[in-house]
């Protein structure tokens, strides 16, 4: 475990000093103040729409930062041969991936904390209140889902030898999910014959990021969900992480190393 | 075990056994490429065993099995009796490549400090253990200064440092002085020599044959995958030529033509 952790502080102290998350960030804030300075909404809206426009930004640049990130991460080793003094050590293949994996996430998580945090101010700065309760709920989940996404990634990386192509796949496949995964059963129930059969089939095989997203709660200050239903969507994230996880660890098992 | 001088060899640290690799080819029109065939030979505790060859020779392709890089096709390769593939054979061995190939936003400290942590020292050996390397090889003045800023001689240095975090009892240097300035050079011959008197096992590949000769106890000539000859450096040279020069050049079979 110690080994897997010291892989993943490596990773958090490369993303902390190749300053992506400060660019993004700092594009976040300047966007979200710059909208919420603009008065052009009677004042009854205007607090729901800026909190609509920072939470779509923060998905935005989470979706980007994790994807980016894990994308270059065992390319990047094996690119600049970092992979060879690392496997040299008495350190395992799996060990490896699992660092990476939990370097990106953890980062992701910190990152994802302050775009909250940043957030909450914000919100309740228009608002005078702060569901924390939901904000944590909304948080948590937005960071399993990355955790899926980040496991995706890392297994995309060990098959598409370009880190460009991985992350643009990689994005579509996400986006798409996110936008029309939940309304594939209802298209394959339309479909018949074999492409019904197959659309449901994808409908049943696809990590469903939609489940991972509480922006409408957020927005409409639906209130808290109950919390056997984030505990449930938990299970299902931690499920599909390690499955992909699995799917990596087989492609990076066997892969021929050439210094 | 004894060699040819009569002298008794130490336990067997490194064990190469009949030992194949074949690339398999990438696509239809290529042929399969044999890059090691069936090489034999054993490194004894307390040895430095030099390891040469022409280049593609097979000598990085050993170093990969050993290090588990790459799985042999046939034969075995044993590090302490213990398979390589298993990573717990690397427990006891420090390796440095050719090129230096470090995280290069670490500072030298951060590098060691993260090597130990693989190795699972505490903080407190690790500590101890940074300190001591840093000061090996001249580097204590630089610790917190980030690799990328480092000329390539103390890349290679700061590369020798991880490779000896953990104190280990084997040495993989694949070409260790590849690169380097005279004074380079020198420095890494001079911490390869006193690791010899320290009793440490030292397996490594190089193209300095004046080098291999002077730190050398055994030495292995590697050719077209195997190995073409072996013993000391004293036996290679009374057996095919009068320095290790020319018994190399013997050895892989270089005939100089005359220029016209």
């Amino acid at each position: 475990m110690s080994k897997v952790l010291a892989i993943a502080m490596v990773g958090i102290k490369e993303l902390v000093r190749r300053k992506d998350f400060y660019v993004l960030f700092i594009l976040t804030a300047l966007i979200t103040l710059l909208l919420g300075s603009i008065n052009f909404f009677n004042e009854d809206h205007i607090a729901r729409y800026l909190k609509e426009v920072c939470l779509l930004l923060i998905w935005v640049a989470m979706l980007v930062m994790a994807v980016v990130t894990a994308a270059r991460q065992l390319p990047s080793e094996l690119e600049g041969k970092t992979i060879f003094p690392l496997l040299a050590k008495p350190v395992s293949r799996v060990e490896v991936l699992l660092g990476k994996f939990a370097g990106c996430w953890l980062a992701c998580g910190l990152a994802l904390l302050v775009f909250y945090l940043f957030f909450a101010v914000l919100s309740a700065s228009r608002e005078q209140t702060l569901p924390l309760a939901s904000y944590v709920q909304a948080f948590w989940l937005h960071w399993v889902m990355l955790a899926i996404v980040t496991a995706m990634t890392l297994w995309g990386s060990l098959l598409l030898s370009a880190p460009s192509s991985n992350a643009t796949i990689v994005l579509i496949i996400s986006i798409g999910i996110l936008l029309v995964g939940q309304h594939l059963n209802k298209v394959a129930v339309q479909l018949s014959g074999l492409t019904g059969v197959v659309t449901a089939a994808v409908y049943y095989a696809i990590p469903h990021l939609e489940f991972y997203d509480m922006r409408s709660v957020i927005i409409h200050n639906w209130g808290t969900q109950p919390w056997g239903i984030i505990a449930l969507a938990t299970l299902y994230g931690a499920c599909y992480t390690a499955v992909l996880l699995l799917g990596g660890w087989l492609a990076f098992r066997r892969k021929v190393l050439n210094p | 075990m004894e060699n040819a001088t009569g002298q008794a060899r130490g336990e067997a640290i490194v064990e190469i056994d009949r030992l194949q690799v074949e690339y398999r080819p990438k696509g239809l029109r290529q042929a399969a490429k044999m890059a090691l065939r069936g090489i034999s030979l054993s490194v004894h505790r307390g040895e430095v065993f030099g390891f040469l060859g022409p280049n593609g020779a097979g000598k990085t392709t050993t170093m990969q099995v050993l290090l588990g890089f790459t799985p042999p096709t046939g034969g075995t390769a044993r590090l302490f009796g213990v398979d390589v593939r298993k990573p717990i054979a690397r427990q006891r061995i420090g390796y440095l490549p050719e090129l230096t190939y470090y995280y290069k936003f670490l500072t030298a400290e951060e590098l060691l400090r993260f090597y130990a942590c693989l190795f699972g020292l505490s903080r407190a050996e690790a500590d101890r253990r940074i300190d001591g390397l840093l000061r090996l090889v001249e580097l204590e003045g630089v610790r917190k200064k980030a690799i990328r800023h480092f000329s390539k001689g103390m890349q290679q240095r700061i590369g020798l440092a991880q490779a000896l975090i953990n104190d280990p009892e084997v040495l993989l240097l694949d070409e260790p002085t590849s690169g380097l300035d005279p004074l380079g050079r020198m420095k890494v011959r001079q911490i390869i020599q006193r690791l010899k008197q320290e009793g440490k096992t030292v397996f490594f590949s190089s193209h300095e044959l004046g080098e291999v000769e002077t730190v050398c106890d055994h030495v292995a000539i590697l050719m077209d995958g195997m190995v073409k000859a072996q013993g000391t450096v004293g036996e290679l040279t009374a057996n095919h030529g009068q320095s290790l020069e020319q018994a190399f050049l013997k050895i892989i079979g270089y005939a100089p033509r005359e220029v016209a």
